[in-house]
């Protein structure tokens, strides 16, 4: 509950998910990352993606869902959300995108803006 | 007093002043050219006034007969409230009668003494009770007597209402036989008033129906309690100041207390006769809806005469308001009427009536097809000329309204079996109409979306199946609705649908149908769906919709030879489990035949105890559902059921439903428990295009519902066994089709191994057998499979076996995850680990 600046501007966060290797080439694991449930999808050419992991219709979870080099389909009524932008493309509200990569020890690092109540610990 | 208005000096968007427009009439035809008018700018062109004779916003005037029997309050049928007329800029003058039109100096004259300046006119009149000659009718001072009631206003409604509820008001006696009066007959009785109806016509509803018809009307009229004259013409109002009865032609005079007159309805063509316009039968106007030789005057609805047709039906004026509306605003200045078909579809006296075309035959090469049930007060009768439907009638059962109107409409084609033209004789969706249905009726039940939704997407561009498919998630649930659809979309696209080349696709994402997919797979050796993408896609893209559809299919093709990524695969069968709402899984163990036993039941019950399961119950397949299993816990449910997987999640052979057959019960001619499971136990989790639930009853009686399955067997007497396939009881409802009738159970696993697989090699994707029997036909099934015409048993047989041979029980993947974190959380449901911050 602190007061100081730092604690009131959005910080970017960095978070290590740990290995790579514990999602399968073209499925979704779900992470919690600062309170927030994060899908993260590692395609076929070995990129990641992650968005929010709760299908904003109807609270699906988006982890579960088929995905190809575009989009993910939520497996409980089939709306598809882009995983570059989160944008529906079946008409559903939008999902959080995050900003992610692989560091040279093969972990899964995840960007997150907001890290200010983490960073007045 | 006469007032001028000011010619008006608001100027709008663009800067060129308004016209004026004036509207004489605000009925429904009135209002609604204006609404039309509104919905192309028409207030940014226009200053607008209407003149309503009666001192009301605009009403539903067909909604009246509700209102008499009390379905409905007049304040539900209002359609647009005076607020609505502000709201628009629209000043409306309620309860003013326009007198006089001067054309020449473009000004209308209305009874509070008001002069009205117009650029551009629009007459909208109406038209009014028709009061046939008769004795008695009018009070020496010249209006109608008391308790005499034309029905056509609100005010003519409510009147007949209150009068109807005093005390001493208990007869009756309705002056036509038609809609109208069958109408008020009805509401009337609605208020335990007798009443009779007295008609001049041979029988009743004659405009709409020959006399066959009319008889069998007649039965559900009087059924109602409402007695019947017809051939009867009403002479003369009986009473002094009051009505005390009526006097008929050549029969005995009828007492009442009051009178109502529906003898049809006539055009309010005063103001036009007066004001110099052209009138013959109404007010004569051209394909624009302008009147005829006037530049700037149009008129709309019952009080027009266009091509030498008077209309009463409503359908006829919106369509004559929209042209109007695009020659008034000049949005299209092509729009032309044509004039209109009728086709009339309406419940009258709560009986269902549809009408249009020929009532009967009229050429001696005329087919007239009559089907009639006068003790349930259906009556059918269809014309046919030429293969074309020239005519038809409905009485009390309506179902095939939309389809009539449409094959009346567009001459579609008819079934050579012209009985399909009055029932339903299977098939999908075959008996939902498009045009008859509402806006607001939901199409997709599963993802709720409305007809107006559908046909907001084909009007917003989408005019291709698929497109609104995939705008509005229509027919993306359990799709039984897709050929409903499908209707509709064609039915908004008028017709003029986009031809889909992925229609034929087996699965969305590969331009192939099933057969040069499928050979394309055989010749390029490709083994996994990856493969399939690369060999076979557009720019090699994935497809996440097509994914599950090409594993289902390499499995079946290839078997053991597949390579399975697991990421091809729907969460379903990723974890062997079926999804629910809240992201857990329900879990149902192998259960063959619904037979179960002592130590099975003792352990499900100690594994729902012991995982604290929240559901337990009975499926429709005779198996035992644990619901609410996080995905975590799958394993060790498996575990410790120790069971084998009952397959309730797949797009496969699901379950074989029996009865308890001849070992116990009295009436069982066949051991259909004993067959059922060992169906079961070869066919388990064999995939399939779509699922396929199986029964095996052990009598006629079909305890098991074997009619209604993907397959069914029936042991009938004489130890044989009947095979029917293509049956439903889901979301559609079909009777299976018999295949074979054949002596020995072994036979039946046969012929239900090489249907399954025929199935399996032919169907498209999701499409269920009570859509794929009917399209390839039972004739040629039973060829194929029954008689080997092609001679591709061996093969069918031979694959099958393959399939059969690779089975492998999914659950015990429960000690070997095949995927990192196969059975891990996906959803909120639990605290997942929470990651430090670097």
């Amino acid at each position: 509950m602190s007061a100081g600046p730092m604690s009131t501007r959005p910080m970017p966060a960095s978070h290590n998910l740990g290995p790579v290797d514990q999602i399968p080439f073209g499925e979704g694991r779900a992470f919690g990352v600062d309170g927030e449930q994060v899908a993260v999808f590692r395609l076929r050419d070995g990129s990641l993606r992650a968005l929010s992991a709760v299908c904003p219709h109807k609270g699906g979870p988006i982890a579960d869902g088929t995905i190809d080099r575009q989009v993910v389909m939520c497996p409980l009524h089939q709306h598809a959300f882009e995983l570059d932008t989160g944008c529906s493309t079946t008409g559903a509200e939008s999902l959080r995108t995050y900003d992610i990569q692989i560091d040279p020890a093969q972990n899964i690092i995840l960007q997150s803006i907001q890290g200010a109540g983490n960073y007045s610990a | 007093m006469t007032s001028v208005m000011e010619r008006p000096q608001g100027r709008h968007l663009g800067g060129a002043p308004r016209r004026r427009l004036v509207v004489v009439g605000n009925g429904m035809a009135g209002a609604r050219a204006v609404e039309e008018i509104l919905a192309r700018g028409g207030v940014n062109q226009f200053t607008i006034t209407m003149f309503g004779d009666e001192p009301y916003g605009n009403y539903n005037r067909i909604m009246l007969s509700h209102v008499l029997s009390g379905e409905e309050s007049d304040a539900d049928i209002f359609l647009n409230s005076l607020s609505w007329y502000g709201e628009n800029s629209i000043t409306l003058h309620a309860g003013v009668r326009v007198d006089r039109i001067d054309k020449s100096t473009k000004h209308v004259f209305s009874n509070d003494g008001r002069v009205t300046p117009y650029d551009t006119l629009i007459i909208a009149t109406g038209s009014r009770s028709h009061m046939p000659p008769m004795d008695g009718l009018y009070t020496p001072a010249g209006s109608v007597k008391h308790g005499v009631f034309g029905f056509r206003t609100i005010d003519d409604t409510r009147r007949m209402v209150q009068h109807a509820q005093q005390e001493h008001h208990r007869r009756a006696v309705v002056i036509g036989g038609g809609l109208l009066g069958l109408e008020a007959a009805y509401g009337l009785k609605n208020h335990g008033i007798e009443v009779e109806v007295v008609h001049s016509g041979g029988h009743l509803m004659n405009a709409q129906m020959g006399p066959d018809g009319g008889a069998v009307l007649r039965m559900s009229v009087e059924a109602l309690g409402i007695r019947v004259h017809t051939n009867s013409r009403t002479t003369a109002v009986l009473g002094m100041d009051r009505v005390s009865g009526v006097s008929l032609r050549h029969r005995e005079d009828i007492a009442c207390d009051m009178v109502v007159v529906a003898a049809g309805i006539r055009p309010n063509v005063d103001l036009a006769v007066l004001s110099g316009l052209p009138v013959e039968r109404a007010i004569v106007v051209d394909d624009q809806l302008r009147v005829q030789d006037e530049d700037d005057i149009y008129a709309v609805g019952e009080c027009v005469q266009h091509r030498g047709e008077v209309y009463g039906l409503v359908a006829p004026l919106w369509e004559q308001a929209v042209v109007l509306a695009n020659h008034v605003t000049g949005a299209d200045t092509s729009s032309a009427y044509l004039g209109s078909r009728t086709a009339t579809k309406l419940k009258v006296a709560g009986v269902e009536v549809a009408s249009m075309g020929l009532h009967g035959p009229e050429l001696d090469t005329d087919e007239h097809i009559v089907f009639s049930e006068p003790s349930r007060g259906v009556f059918k009768s269809i014309v046919v000329r030429d293969n074309k439907m020239v005519g038809a009638t409905l009485l009390g059962d309506s179902r095939k309204v939309a389809y009539l109107t449409q094959a009346y409409d567009r001459g579609l084609p008819l079934p050579a079996e012209r009985i399909a033209l009055m029932f339903d004789v299977g098939g999908p969706g075959e008996d939902v109409g498009v045009a008859e249905l509402d806006d607001v009726a939901q199409v997709c039940n599963c993802n709720g979306v409305s007809k107006g939704a559908l046909v907001a997407a084909v009007k917003g561009g989408c005019t291709s199946v698929s497109g609104a498919m995939d705008a509005t998630r229509a027919g993306k649930g359990c799709g039984s609705c897709k050929l409903l659809v499908k209707q509709v979309v064609e039915w908004a696209a008028d017709f003029a649908v986009e031809e889909d080349p992925a229609a034929s696709y087996y699965v969305p994402g590969i331009p192939l149908d099933k057969p040069a997919l499928m050979a394309a797979i055989r010749k390029q050796g490709l083994r996994s769906v990856s493969q399939v993408f690369s060999a076979l896609a557009p720019g090699k893209a994935e497809d996440a919709k097509s994914k599950m559809g090409l594993a289902s299919l390499l499995k079946m093709m290839l078997a053991d030879q597949y390579i399975d990524e697991r990421d091809a695969r729907f969460i379903n069968d990723r974890v062997h489990a079926n999804i629910q709402r809240d992201g857990t899984f329900s879990v149902v163990p192998q259960m063959m035949g619904g037979v179960t036993s002592v130590q099975q039941l003792r352990r499900i019950a100690d594994v729902a105890e012991k995982h604290h399961v929240p559901l337990i119950k009975l499926t429709g397949g005779q198996r035992i559902d644990l619901l609410g299993i996080p995905k975590e816990d799958l394993p060790q449910v498996w575990a410790d059921l120790d069971m084998p997987s009952g397959y309730a999640y797949g797009k496969s052979f699901r379950t074989v439903k029996t009865c308890v057959g001849k070992d116990f019960c009295r009436y069982g001619t066949g051991d259909s428990t004993k067959l059922g499971i060992e169906i079961e136990s070869r066919f388990q989790g064999i995939e399939s295009p779509a699922k396929l639930k199986l029964a095996v009853s052990g009598c006629p009686r079909n305890c098991a519902e074997s009619l209604v399955k993907d397959v069914g067997v029936v042991a009938v007497e004489g130890g044989r066994w009947e095979l029917y396939v293509g049956g439903a009881a889901g979301a559609h409802i079909r009777k299976g089709d018999l295949l074979a009738t054949v002596d020995d159970p072994e036979e039946v696993k046969l012929l239900t191994g090489r249907f399954m697989q025929y199935y399996r090699e032919q169907a498209n994707w999701l499409e269920r057998t009570y859509a794929f029997v009917p399209r390839v036909g039972i004739e040629h099934l039973r060829a194929v499979i029954v008689e080997d015409s092609e001679g591709s048993a061996g093969r069918l047989d031979a694959a099958m076996q393959a399939s059969v041979d690779s089975y492998v029980d999914p659950w015990s993947e429960r000690d070997d995850p095949l995927t990192p974190g196969q059975f891990r959380t996906s959803l909120p449901l639990t605290v997942l680990p929470q990651v430090p911050v670097r």
